[in-house]
């Protein structure tokens, strides 16, 4: 195998890990301090791709369409949180987990009221639209690069705003001890209120911006969905540093795993989830 | 044993059951052409109820949610389909008990592997190796891939030569799942009220305290997800039975979180709720789907109101109709248990450390109390006991780095 040829896939398996991290980070994040099992999670990711080929088509706009559907994603997910989730903080896991499977059903539906059935496609933003040369033969499409390097500045972003900020440090210590929390004065619900909306937000950017490179098609949100459980499980639930790690781990096996065992490629995701488990029962940052 | 529940909802279960064993004589009447359609859409859902059942015994009972159930199930289905001969049928006395042995050794393997990792962990590897069984019967070419596998010939049942059972007769299989269902009923709660039962619903409400009786609950957690899941694989072969029919989709998360959601809905640990839960969900989509085109809005709606409204399922909210009123004080000894645990939400959700204290020889020792208290009481105690340590802990660590 040449080297070319190994560099495009690392590139593509890191550009998914990416992808995966900017919806597991919502993820797991609304785990970890809220405590809420949001199987939802998904469906905003599937919003996000949704309102950005409407907006896209509307405005004529690819990214006034992507900085148009953040703030909708964030909006409809804050909702969500006043009207339905926060009625669950008390209550068992279960219920929280039948609660958003009921959602995810009203939003499919709702999808496919607004939307139909049929898959649509996403024009690459003209701007974006050239491939990098490597050799004769290969090429790397720029739309990919950006969509990579977004991610990352997100991650970047993340990891200021969680380590150096107060309004991190509220939540680093809400999902420490969410009872502390309000006893020194914070206003814990409308803290969930916004971790929630923020969770949404990240997961309707990555639905939005990876529009172009897959389809935007029915039940996109419960694939994804899987995906991102099994990656905010390796990390360790909670840890965003694990996601992280943990979406670029499944990124990468994916993605070598369509081309090194296609019979197999489905599988290689479960495998490696269940080996880390195996090895470390409750993920690798917990 | 001693039935535990009250006795009115006893008497209901009752009617509902006979109601439904006659559908026979009087489905004809009130559906005429759809006749037929009812009698096998009766029959898919009584399979589907077995399936639930046993995801209640992990669920409601030992406190193991499992999100790969199904894999169990259609297992059980394809054992049929790869054992069945072309052209001949299989005889019954022989595939049935391979299947299930088969299934019941996968879920041996997967239990081992999986039962070390708890909360939502756990969740995820079911979830996991349910996938894995799923991409192995989607990906590979054993039993058609991705397209299914059809069983053509319906397995004889017959002793001496002389055939006991048509499977191939509608009706004869209705009778057949129904006579499956009420065993499969009967013999978990035999389970539940065995010495071995008690240790695994003591396991769901705090599994540090079993341990530090002297049990060790891997075993036992391990032969409660063992038999769950052969009687998973019974339910999967009803199914390839009755459509003739095997295919991927079995397998999936769809299937699994469909069964947990019946649970969930039923009422976690109390056996008849799943069972319940499995009819409204799946009496409900058919009503659903005749209005509209959009029926899983209603459905989604329907879920959503009620998890809203019935914390406890609908077991739950029979069981506090039917019960004694709440205004007893629910600690006697000698009330049956669901009216401490049902009567007094409040109290079992807040203060469940207490109710152990006050009543230490009642936790799963005595043979003779009935046996819904672990269980009922368990979703309640689970939200502050070591389930819900266990799924919130990890979040705190993951922070403290």
């Amino acid at each position: 195998m040449d080297v070319w040829f190994f560099l495009i896939q690392v590139l593509n398996g890191v550009q998914y890990g990416l992808l995966l991290f900017l919806v597991a980070s919502g993820l797991t994040l609304i785990f970890g301090i809220m405590g809420i099992i949001n199987l939802a999670h998904g469906a905003f990711y599937m919003l996000g791709a949704y309102l950005a080929y409407w907006l896209a088509g509307l405005t004529g706009s690819f990214a006034a369409a992507v900085l148009l559907s953040l703030p909708l994603a964030a909006l409809v997910g804050y909702v969500i949180e006043v009207l339905l989730v926060r009625t669950l903080y008390r209550r068992d896991h279960l219920d929280q987990v039948l609660l958003t499977y009921g959602l995810i059903l009203i939003f499919n539906e709702a999808q496919r009221v607004l939307w139909g059935s049929d898959v649509h496609g996403v024009a690459v933003p003209a701007a974006l639209a050239g491939s990098i040369r490597l050799t004769e033969t290969l090429a790397y499409p720029i739309y990919r690069l950006a969509l990579s390097a977004v991610c990352a500045l997100i991650a970047i972003g993340l990891y200021v705003v969680i380590q150096k900020t107060r309004f991190g440090m509220w939540i680093r210590a809400g999902a420490s001890n969410r009872d502390m929390v309000a006893a020194l004065g914070i206003d814990v619900k409308l803290l969930y209120g916004v971790v929630f909306a923020a969770g949404a937000a990240l997961a309707g950017l990555a639905g939005a911006i990876s529009a172009p490179i897959t389809s935007v098609a029915p039940g996109m949100g419960d694939s994804i969905l899987i995906l991102c459980f099994v990656v905010v499980v390796i990390g360790g639930v909670g840890s965003v540093k694990g996601a992280f790690l943990g979406a670029l781990l499944i990124g990468l096996a994916d993605t070598f795993g369509k081309v090194f065992a296609p019979d197999f490629a489905s599988f290689t995701v479960y495998g490696v989830m269940a080996a880390v488990l195996l090895w470390k029962p409750r993920g690798l940052f917990a | 044993m001693t039935t535990a529940l009250p006795r009115p909802l006893v008497l209901i279960l009752l009617a509902l059951l006979l109601v439904l064993g006659l559908f026979p004589l009087w489905g004809k009447l009130v559906f005429a052409t759809k006749y037929t359609f009812f009698l096998q859409k009766l029959t898919g859902i009584m399979i589907l109820a077995v399936l639930a059942m046993s995801l209640d015994l992990l669920v409601g009972v030992a406190g193991l949610v499992s999100l790969g159930h199904a894999a169990f199930f259609g297992l059980g289905g394809y054992m049929l389909a790869l054992m069945s001969p072309q052209y001949e049928a299989a005889n019954l006395w022989v595939v049935l008990p391979l299947a299930i042995a088969a299934v019941g050794f996968a879920a041996l393997i997967v239990g081992v592997l999986s039962i070390r990792t708890s909360g939502i962990y756990f969740i995820m590897v079911t979830l996991a190796f349910g996938q894995m069984g799923f991409y192995f019967f989607n990906d590979s070419k054993l039993a058609g891939g991705s397209d299914g596998a059809y069983i053509y010939v319906k397995p004889t049942v017959s002793a001496f030569g002389v055939t006991l059972v048509d499977l191939d007769s509608k009706l004869a299989f209705f009778y057949v799942v129904l006579g499956v269902l009420v065993g499969s009923y009967l013999l978990l709660r035999m389970v539940l009220a065995s010495p071995f039962g008690r240790v695994v619903g003591a396991i769901g409400v705090n599994e540090n305290r079993v341990r530090g009786l002297g049990f060790n609950p891997m075993l036992y957690k391990l032969a409660a997800f063992t038999l769950a899941g052969m009687l998973a694989g019974l339910a999967g072969f009803l199914a390839a039975v009755q459509y003739g029919f095997v295919n991927p989709a079995m397998l999936g998360w769809h299937q699994s979180g469909h069964v947990l959601v019946m649970v969930i809905l039923g009422g976690m640990g109390t056996l008849f709720g799943p069972v319940l839960g499995a009819f409204v969900l799946e009496i409900a989509q058919l009503g659903f789907e005749s209005l509209t085109d959009h029926w899983l809005l209603l459905m989604g709606g329907m879920v959503i109101a009620i998890v809203l409204v019935l914390p406890k399922g609908i077991a739950g909210l029979l069981i506090a109709w039917t019960g004694p009123r709440p205004a007893s004080e629910g600690h006697d000894p000698s009330e049956p248990c669901e009216r401490g645990a049902i009567a007094a939400p409040g109290a079992s959700a807040k203060e469940p450390r207490g109710t152990d204290v006050t009543r230490p020889a009642s936790e799963g020792h005595d043979p003779s109390e009935p046996c819904e208290r672990g269980a009922i009481a368990a979703p309640g105690a689970s939200a502050k006991e070591p389930r819900g340590t266990d799924v919130t802990r990890p979040a705190s660590e993951g922070h403290e780095q």
